[in-house]
């Protein structure tokens, strides 16, 4: 199971906040502020694995993150998921938004947080992983662009 | 109207929008929280206005700013509002705001069930789909108590897309509401084999999360996820199988031995690391689990640890990381083949990467000797002094003491250099992990008792520089080795040197800054340390010392006596009288050492942490008995007016008491539960003080101010553990030195005798070095006959123990799931006379169980082996007895296996039998473009003219298909029944309505007379078929099929039973050959169970013996033997038509094979 998904930039802003646990918002943001602390402080050429994410879960968990010019995805996950297995959905997440955004940038995640969970929505639900090809990801969200669009009103 | 919708679009021109936000909280950035509360006030304004466009953007917008850590919930009711919207844009944006910030705790949760409903029948999937989505995140137990169906239909939607959201979201069912698991299961299991992949995917997704909690109840699906893994190609499926596989290995060893072949193979050939790791992982798992007694298999772990080698000096981190932690599994079982790669271990300690250091620590635990220990030690106490994080610092801390105390300090030859190890790790700054440490120390002193001097010496040292210790910061965790510091120096006084100086520095004012529990320990020590200086003062004739001593005490415990802790202030005010006695006496002469020394005389041994648990409880004693009987207050309240009135209410009150018990008996638990936790008195089970300590949310991220030292804190009079590695050299150097000299002796005189073997000579093994000290390490006491179970670390909170349940029992009646539709059905149908409801309740009930019963039968089939043989197992054990026996036997005229070996064959395949194909009893009844009918039908025992016909109906087309309503001719036997006051000529209203792509189920009772002879009806099914051009009246003609198979109920029978029916001999015989047949006896069985409502009553070989009953009450036995491509079924029957009947219906259905 897939705990939390957080994205955040170089300097810990958060750019999208996904627990599939309760946790209070103040709490959410703690992690998040601590989360961020933790793969601060890490260079980009060591492992791409953490624990002491201490706030969530326990032993069980542990912090799986990419690195992308200014943001960071950091997936918490137990132990039920393959590490390396997550590494490439992140590379599929990050993928998939490249396509939808047409070369994504930080700006693209501000702006379109709604959109991100939409996209992310296809990926993951509810803290299990539901798509890994993201031809059918991608087609699926163009579909719901199209049905929306449809749906708005023509001026 | 239309001048309120264009004032409404109008308005939203001018409202913000997401971006308008995050812009305009990017420009304030100055004053970011008064402009976002000015943004929440306009928010609020527009979620006031009644257009939805503009409620769904404020809730868009709040959505952003609960990421940034503001509370939304009071918008709650806006976001459902939102949700409701016709319009997908705006229903998506509600679903996403609530799964962000719905929770169990939002109360208005429940008035978003209905909405959940409609959304996920909508014909677009798209509004299934973001329901489904937005559920998964905030689904409550009522919530999927309430939609379980709903969503178990959707799991057979046509769409995959929504299939595979259903299947998903079950787990989450399955989690909040544990009840459905069993209903829900047959039907999770067929999606293992849907066509599509995604949906494959997220069936195995499923079920490997819920059986990695509870593995046994998954054991039976081995041989599916089997065939699975051989065939599927997707690795995403792959990794998780094979993640199962691990989980379940150690419950069955075979499977694990069919599984390192293929595992091997996908080592081999995949070059997907992220396949390789987990198989070489599951192979781990597999060893383990055969680890006694398989040595054939070290090719596989040979194979494992050159590939975890590869991957561990692999330049990519990642692999590097994670083939360490492979290792450190291996490790547990063959810590000899890890060994071997000491050297690469030892090199991860000192990569850059900090992750990659703490898995070489766990490894460093099997890789220490005795031979090695000071240097490793060492080492990582050099780590200790580099290292800049704290958790970094806490866990080699931990590691430092795991590994020198593990298996009872087995690797440690001189614990002075562990005492001032100990003593050396208390200067660590900002540690969680002093009470380890402290722990440590008390344990070492107490248990080995050479070392107490030693040990004393050097805590009365840490005592006397305990203002080093405790002073910078007292919340960090270091002060707690005072407290063991105190209880040695006090508990062990008599070894004190300066017993003098110790008592001072504890008496200093100082440690009344300390906690409260340690103070406690100081006051208590203070007076055994007092004790023993008392006596030696006495003894030495020195009473002015004496009186000297007690006056520093009278002087100094009033500190302790004005403490605010309980503990310590009770304890002070206690002793200070005693001293003050003393005083007294002394004054007079009087020598009291001893009666003073007689307080604290005695030893105190070390007991085992769980001794208290394993005390036996004493026969006779029951502990959940009621010493005296509990007063009831409702009871008497019951019992009053009853007394006095009699009249009927009370009577009917009292008649319903017995049910409601359960009930009642578990609300006084839970208020006595209540009172308790309210009671100070009453002392209620508390999680250890460890434990809880790291319970406590957020005390790991009190930042610890880091005090940067240049110079590093070294107290005078301390040790250093590193001379101890010179001293230990040195020791050891002499040590060998000496046997060195003996041997040569030895050698000397062997030279006359036989040469000595070569080889022994010069190396040097672990048991060779003798230890500093004698060592003498007093084991834990247990009380006597301790009980030896260790069922103690479960715990009862755990989530999932709630889905540890029993997949393969057949389901019960109160099991079904709850199902909102059904129970218009009853309604609806039914308002007849006041007992049809229940009829049809009571009809409807087995009927769903039979169906689930007979599927279960189907998976039994494929589990049975397993259950089998376990079975002959013990029949092995038996044989003798069964010899024995078998005369008796004899007398049953059953046939018995001819031999255990004979048996052999079908028993052994537990994995290469193939599996049945999915069997399905629906069959067709008709179709048409609109709507296609299956049926089945099902009989009860409970009544013995009645059947209900389960009719499942398929909306195939893109209409809205409404008003259907079912009719059938009656026939003089059989007649549908109907409503109260409608003629034979009106149909049944089907109770519900279908969308597009939506199946669900109607059922129909019909009453019978006779039930030997099958039987057709002509029926029809018409409805109203709505689509955009318009709608238009349908109807499906089709015939209603009743076999006499259909009368029959799946009803166990024993074999002692079954013979003496057979005996009996008022049961006629038929007998049918079915030739041609190339099935496998153990499928065909399964066929005839499934289809034709049978249970196996017992088989042997080829032949087995069957029993069924019909609702009206008749036997029916049969005889299968499968010979070569033929089978013949003999049949025995109280009804000879009926058994006619059935065996025509068989052959059919075995022709078919």
């Amino acid at each position: 199971m897939i705990q939390a998904i957080l994205v955040f930039n170089n300097h810990g802003k958060p750019r999208l906040v996904r627990f599939y646990q309760r946790f209070p918002e103040e709490i959410q943001q703690q992690i998040v502020r601590e989360t961020f602390h933790l793969v601060l402080k890490r260079d980009d050429n060591i492992c791409n694995f953490l624990e002491g994410g201490s706030l969530i879960g326990g032993s069980d968990y542990k912090l799986i993150y990419r690195h992308y010019a200014t943001l960071y995805f950091v997936f918490c996950v137990d132990s039920s998921e393959s590490e390396l297995g997550i590494l490439d959905l992140i590379q599929v997440f990050v993928e998939t938004l490249d396509k939808c955004f047409e070369n994504v940038c930080e700006l693209d995640l501000i702006f379109h947080m709604d959109k991100v969970h939409y996209i992310l929505q296809e990926v993951v639900m509810g803290g299990m992983v539901l798509e890994t090809n993201m031809n059918e990801i991608v087609a699926q969200i163009e579909a719901q662009n199209r049905l929306e669009k449809s749906e708005s009103p023509q001026l | 109207m239309a001048l309120k919708m264009v004032k409404g679009s109008i308005d939203r021109m001018f409202d913000k929008n997401l971006q308008d936000l995050v812009r305009g909280i990017r420009n304030h950035k100055e004053d970011e929280a008064k402009y976002i509360s000015q943004c929440i006030d306009e928010i609020k304004q527009e979620l006031k206005q009644d257009n939805i466009a503009v409620k769904a953007n404020a809730v868009c917008k709040l959505t952003y700013l609960q990421m940034l850590g503001y509370d939304i919930s009071w918008a709650a009711f806006n976001i459902i509002e939102v949700m409701s919207a016709s319009k997908f844009t705006f229903k998506r944006i509600g679903y996403l705001a609530a799964s962000q910030c719905f929770h169990e705790g939002t109360d208005v949760i429940m008035l978003t069930t209905n909405q959940i409903r409609k959304d996920l029948s909508s014909p677009s999937q798209y509004d299934t789909g973001v329901a489904l989505t937005g559920l998964s995140c905030f689904v409550t137990p009522d919530l999927a108590r309430d939609l379980a169906n709903d969503i178990m239909t959707l799991m057979s939607h046509t769409k995959p897309y929504i299939r595979k959201k259903a299947v998903l979201i079950m787990y989450k069912v399955f989690l909040k509401y544990p009840e459905s698991l069993r209903p829900a299961f047959p039907r999770l299991k067929e999606k293992l084999e849907d066509p599509d992949p995604g949906v494959q995917s997220a069936a195995v997704n499923v079920i490997c999360e819920l059986a990695r909690r509870n593995p046994k109840n998954y054991l039976s699906l081995a041989p599916l996820f089997f065939k699975l893994m051989t065939s599927s190609t997707n690795n995403w499926v792959l990794i998780k199988i094979i993640k199962l596989f691990g989980a379940l290995t150690p419950l069955e060893p075979r499977l694990g031995k069919k599984l390192i072949e293929p595992l091997t193979n996908l080592i081999h050939s995949t070059s997907a690391m992220s396949l390789l790791y987990e198989c070489v992982n599951t192979v781990i798992a597999v060893l383990i689990s055969l680890s006694s007694g398989m040595p054939n298999h070290s090719a596989s772990i040979q194979l494992c640890v050159q590939k975890l080698r590869i991957l561990i000096e692999d330049s990519d981190q990642n692999l590097k990381y994670l083939g360490l932690l492979a290792m450190s599994k291996i490790l547990r079982t063959h810590p000899k083949s890890v060994q071997a790669h000491k050297d690469l271990v030892l090199q991860c300690l000192d990569d850059k990467d900090e992750s990659i250091r703490l898995r070489a620590l766990d490894l460093l635990y099997g890789m220490v000797s005795k031979k090695n220990l000071v240097e490793i030690v060492k080492k990582l106490m050099s780590h200790v002094d580099k290292a800049e994080g704290t958790t970094y610092r806490d866990e080699l801390l931990t590691k430092i003491i795991d590994i020198c105390s593990q298996c009872n300090y087995q690797h440690i030859t001189n614990f002075q250099w562990y005492i001032s190890v100990l003593v050396e790790l208390t200067r660590l700054e900002g540690t969680r992990h002093g009470h380890l440490i402290a722990a440590q120390m008390l344990d070492v002193a107490i248990r080995v008792k050479a070392i107490r001097k030693f040990a004393v010496s050097q805590m009365s040292a840490l005592l006397d520089s305990a203002h080093l210790v405790a002073s910078s910061t007292q919340r960090n965790g270091i002060c707690e080795v005072l407290y063991a510091a105190a209880w040695i120096c006090g508990e062990f006084s008599e070894h004190l040197q300066e017993p003098h100086q110790t008592l001072e520095a504890m008496l200093r004012p100082k440690v009344t800054t300390l906690p409260g529990h340690i103070q406690a320990v100081y006051v208590q020590n203070v007076v055994k340390l007092y004790a023993s200086i008392l006596q030696q003062k006495e003894q030495a004739a020195e009473p002015e010392a004496a009186q000297e001593v007690t006056q520093l005490m009278v002087d100094r415990l009033p500190q302790f006596v004005q403490s605010a802790d309980l503990e310590v202030q009770e304890r002070a005010s206690c002793i200070l009288q005693l001293v003050k006695h003393i005083q007294k006496l002394q004054a007079k002469d009087v020598p009291v050492a001893e009666e003073v020394s007689a307080l604290f005389a005695g030893e105190l041994n070390p007991v085992a942490p769980k001794a208290q648990k394993k005390v036996p409880v004493p026969e006779g004693l029951d502990l959940d008995a009621w010493i005296n009987e509990p007063p009831s207050d409702s009871e008497s309240e019951d019992e009053k007016p009853k007394a006095i009135f009699h009249d009927e209410e009370q009577r009917q009150a009292k008649q319903r008491q017995p049910e409601a018990d359960e009930e009642e008996l578990a609300r006084r638990r839970e208020a006595r539960k209540q009172e308790q936790a309210n009671n100070p008195f009453y002392i209620k089970s508390s999680p250890s003080p460890q434990k809880r300590y790291q319970d406590v949310p957020g005390v790991e991220h009190i930042p610890v101010v880091q005090i940067d030292l240049s110079v590093p804190l070294k107290v005078p009079g301390m040790p250093m553990s590193d001379q101890y590695v010179k001293l230990e050299e040195e020791r050891r150097h002499r040590q060998r030195l000496e046997r060195d000299k003996k041997r040569k002796k030895k050698k000397d005189k062997d030279k006359k005798g036989k040469p000595r073997r070569h080889g022994s000579l010069h190396t040097e093994s672990d048991d060779d070095l003798a230890p500093a000290q004698q060592v003498d390490i007093v084991t834990e006491e247990m009380p006597e006959n301790a009980l030896p179970s260790d069922e103690d670390d479960k715990d009862p909170n755990d989530p999932y123990r709630a889905l540890d349940i029993d997949l393969d029992k057949p389901l019960a009646d109160s099991e079904k799931l709850p199902v909102q539709k059904h129970r218009n059905a009853e309604t609806s149908k039914s308002p007849e006379k006041e007992d049809v409801p229940v009829v049809e309740k009571k009809v409807k009930k087995p009927k769903k169980k039979d169906k689930k019963h007979r599927e279960k039968e189907r998976e039994k089939k494929e589990k049975g082996k397993e259950a089998r043989k376990s079975s002959k197992h013990k029949k092995k054990k038996h044989k003798k007895e069964k010899e024995e026996r078998s005369k008796d036997k004899k007398k049953s005229k059953k046939k018995k296996p001819p031999g255990d070996e004979a048996a052999e064959p079908v028993e052994n395949g537990a994995l290469d039998e193939e599996p049945l194909p999915p069997m399905s009893s629906y069959c067709l009844l008709a179709e048409n473009s609109y709507i296609k009918m299956t049926y089945d039908i099902q009989g009860s025992l409970q009544k013995d003219s009645q059947v209900t016909v389960s009719v499942v109906l398929e909306n195939q087309s893109s209409s809205f298909l409404k008003n259907m309503e079912l009719n059938v001719l009656d026939s003089l036997n059989t007649k549908l029944a109907r409503p109260e006051g409608s003629s034979v000529h009106d149909g049944v209203p089907v109770p519900f309505q279908l969308p597009p792509g939506i199946s669900n189920e109607a059922q129909f009772v019909f009453t019978i007379q006779s039930i030997v002879m099958a039987q057709k009806l002509k029926g029809t099914l018409s409805f109203i078929a709505k689509n955009d051009e318009g709608s238009t009246h349908e109807k499906l003609d089709f015939k209603l099929h009743f076999s006499c198979t259909s009368y029959l109920v799946t009803t166990p029978c024993y074999s002692d039973a079954f013979a003496k029916l057979l005996e009996s001999g008022d049961l006629s015989m038929s007998s049918i050959k079915v030739d041609g047949i190339s099935m496998s006896f153990q499928n065909l069985l399964a066929k005839i169970c499934f289809h034709h409502h049978f249970s196996v009553v017992e088989r042997v070989d080829s032949c087995a013996s069957m029993y069924s009953r019909s609702i009206q009450g008749h036997h029916v036995c049969l005889l299968v033997k499968k010979g070569e491509k033929s089978v013949s079924v003999d049949g025995k029957c109280s009804d000879s038509t009926l058994l006619s009947n059935l065996l025509e219906e068989m052959k059919a259905t075995l022709a078919k094979c």
